[in-house]
């Protein structure tokens, strides 16, 4: 029952809302889309429901071509930002809606509405009416309704976004598990990579109308194949710098090099070389650490962990790191950086590696 | 700029209903000093709003008293306690240009048209507004609004405090970054009184120098970002602060020691009144669990690659914890043994931190 997207794409008044795209999703694996505010996640998944017309491509599921199937023909819950349910009904009847259509039994009604009731840990509030629920309960009592429908394909647009900090950590760490147990195909977007890490699966990064990479989570996270898409999965943002590379290695712009014969497969020029923040390093510890000086912006201390936000080489950097390091403003500071820890970019932003 | 103390502070929505009155606040003492930078965290319906509410002059407190520099202002209104407050979403006016929206309360305030040119100019510097002074509000992104928002309040020369609730709930990953630090570089510059409410630990622990942590209408604690860290006063606030919070575990006092599950954790005093308290715990955060070949076995019950680290779900005699295990680590598939940084393990009876400085 794998779901293919064929040569998607949509257009409206001439502005490109989704490029077009190719993308098979395996049955029963979570999905993420990861892009900013404006990157197309919620067309995108508009398309996949069927609630936007593409302007070009095919949708097919099972084999079967299913684009110009009616959005109630498909088999496919949605859950959006905006808590929405029945105001007039009671949780329970909310989560039983879907089986209303269905001609099932009372009594298997009742009993499925427990078991995902159960679930979700909303049991004590079947009574009540949406109203009575906090923003948490509420998103639960949606999600419970996608669950009973029992549906292929299960849409959740920013389902946590709403949400209280701690709040979205507990069900960020059951919706995988949820959904698992139906074996229902999931796509759910955000524009938190730490909340793509945490759902694990498959991701996608989206970038103005465009999936730049689709791989499996952490291989995407580890080994971003453009500077796009290493950008897009990034948080804090991936450190950036323009370097030349000639036949003695690696030079920043300040003169600080890699001596090294990595690379030697790609003709000398000018790249760009991009790494994490907790990847440069108040401390050397690994053997071609190269050290780098910047002067101190700002520092954050978030109790247990720094972030230096300094200005090295024309470019602004952070270094998250472990600790409390409470630098002044406008200190000049020593990093270290690993060769080994960074991407290398040509001058079209693609990934370029050392074979 | 002020100092703002907040004395005996406490509030009801439904003060006529007698022995059923409930206080959305209960006892909230505060002194935050002129120039300092503070945080209200905690959860939805934790209070945090209506204590911002209060000091903002919107809401009267049902009791208790708020002091600016020792004056007491409790009965005056909000634009008599000259208060500049940043919204959740951006409130700029549409149709003006961005000079215009940055000069309206200066304006208002019927200040001389060079001097109002002059602090535009130097706060539209300090927000990277200048090239934008003379676009129209309604063209700017999100967070290009909210500079604005922020900028009003940055030019003029009498505000008191500054307040922001949730501010950055609209901003991008991104460029909430770049917002947070220039916030902070900002705080520096004017030192203005800042008080930045939230339900985001990253951004207030990264914001402010000292936060109330907020739980059920209770300042739980107010400390800085290490202190709410290193030694957090309720289990509440080791749970909220930390993702994955504080591990809260079952423990004994036997001969002189701390024990789990029959695991010596460190030397510890008895506790002096023990028919008073119902529940004693132990609380380590998973930062201070270390992969220890001396210490006790644990089975994996779950990894998760968080990229930077991992998380490792663990369980001993049917008790479950979380660990932290930095990239560099290896996680051993098998034969996993533990132990606790006694030092940073603490003990809560009832929920409250029972002593800060025991023999270690």
């Amino acid at each position: 029952m794998a779901l293919e997207f064929k040569n998607l794409s949509k257009k409206e008044y001439n502005v490109t809302f989704i490029a077009p795209f190719s993308l098979k999703l395996k049955p029963g694996i979570f999905n993420t889309i990861l892009g900013p505010t404006l990157s197309g996640k919620t067309t995108l998944l508009r398309l996949m429901a069927g609630l936007e017309k593409p302007t070009s491509g095919e949708i097919w599921h099972k084999e079967i071509n299913v684009t110009k199937l009616p959005v109630q023909q498909r088999n496919v819950a949605m859950v959006y930002q905006q808590f929405i349910n029945y105001p007039t009904m009671t949780v329970f009847e909310n989560i039983a809606s879907p089986l209303r259509v269905k001609k099932i039994t009372e009594k298997e009604v009742k009993s499925r509405v427990h078991k995902v009731a159960e679930l979700l840990k909303i049991s004590p509030l079947l009574k009540r009416r949406p109203d009575e629920l906090s923003g948490g309960q509420q998103q639960r009592v949606a999600l419970a309704r996608a669950l009973t429908k029992e549906a292929e394909l299960v849409l959740l647009d920013e389902p946590l976004a709403n949400l209280d900090y701690k709040l979205r950590e507990e069900l960020r760490e059951e919706l995988p598990r949820l959904f698992a147990e139906t074996g229902a195909t999931v796509v759910y977007t955000t524009t938190e990579p730490s909340e793509a890490l945490l759902l694990g699966g498959y991701s996608a990064t989206l970038h103005e109308g465009r999936i730049t990479q689709y791989d499996p989570t952490q291989s995407l996270y580890k080994d971003p194949i453009s500077l796009v898409a290493a950008k897009t999965f990034s948080d804090p943002p991936l450190n950036t710098v323009k370097v030349e590379k000639n036949s003695e290695g690696i030079f920043l712009e300040d003169g600080a090099h890699w001596k090294t014969s990595k690379y030697t497969n790609n003709p000398n020029g000018n790249y760009t070389l991009g790494f994490r923040a907790h990847h440069l390093k108040l401390f050397s510890t690994k053997n071609d650490d190269l050290k780098l000086t910047g002067e101190v912006l700002v520092t954050e201390i978030s109790g247990s962990e720094s972030f230096v936000h300094l200005k090295a080489n024309g470019n602004n950097w952070v270094v998250h790191t472990h600790g409390i390091y409470n630098f002044k403003e406008e200190e000049q500071i020593e990093m270290y950086l690993s060769l080994s820890n960074c991407y290398l970019f040509d001058t079209e932003g693609s990934r370029v590696y050392d074979e | 700029m002020a100092e703002v103390r907040l004395q005996q502070i406490r509030h009801s929505y439904n003060v006529d209903a007698g022995e059923e009155t409930e206080y959305a606040l209960e006892k909230i003492d505060q002194v935050w000093e002129d120039g300092g930078a503070y945080a209200l965290l905690g959860p939805s319906g934790c209070g945090k709003s209506t204590l911002l509410n209060i000091v903002s002059g919107l809401l009267q407190p049902t009791e208790g008293k708020v002091l600016f520099n020792n004056n007491d202002v409790t009965s005056t209104t909000p634009d008599q306690r000259n208060i500049a407050q940043i919204f959740q979403f951006p409130v700029v006016y549409d149709t003006m240009t961005v000079h215009d929206n940055l000069a309206f309360p200066l304006r208002n305030r019927k200040m001389g048209n060079a001097e109002i040119k002059e602090r535009v100019k130097t706060v539209a510097e300090m927000l990277d507004l200048t090239a934008s002074l003379n676009q129209r509000a309604s063209g700017l992104t999100a967070d290009g609004k909210q500079k604005i928002s922020l900028g009003r309040g940055l030019v003029r020369s009498d505000v008191n405090i500054m307040m922001f609730d949730e501010p950055l709930t609209v901003i991008d990953p991104h460029l909430k970054w770049q917002l947070r630090t220039k916030l902070k570089q900002l705080h520096r510059q004017v030192g203005f009184t800042m008080v930045y409410v939230t339900h985001d630990q990253t951004e207030a622990l990264t914001f402010a120098d000292k936060v109330a942590v907020m739980f059920e209408g209770e300042v739980v604690q107010f400390g800085t970002p290490e202190e709410l860290f290193l030694s957090p006063n309720h289990t509440f606030v080791g749970h909220f602060i930390g993702s994955p919070g504080m591990n809260f575990l079952p423990c004994e006092l036997d001969e002189g020691f701390l024990v789990f599950s029959g695991n010596r954790i460190k030397k510890s005093a008895p506790i002096t009144q023990p028919e008073t308290t119902k529940k004693i715990e132990l609380g380590v955060r998973p930062e201070f669990i270390k992969i220890d070949s001396n210490g006790f076995p644990v089975n994996i019950i779950r990894i998760d690659d968080i990229g930077r680290y991992r998380i490792v779900k663990v369980e001993h005699s049917g008790y479950f914890f979380n660990v932290y295990v930095p990239e560099e680590f290896e996680v051993p598939t098998e034969n996993l043994r533990v132990s606790f940084d006694p030092q940073n393990t603490h003990i809560y009876c009832d929920g409250w931190l029972y002593d800060k400085k025991e023999p270690s």
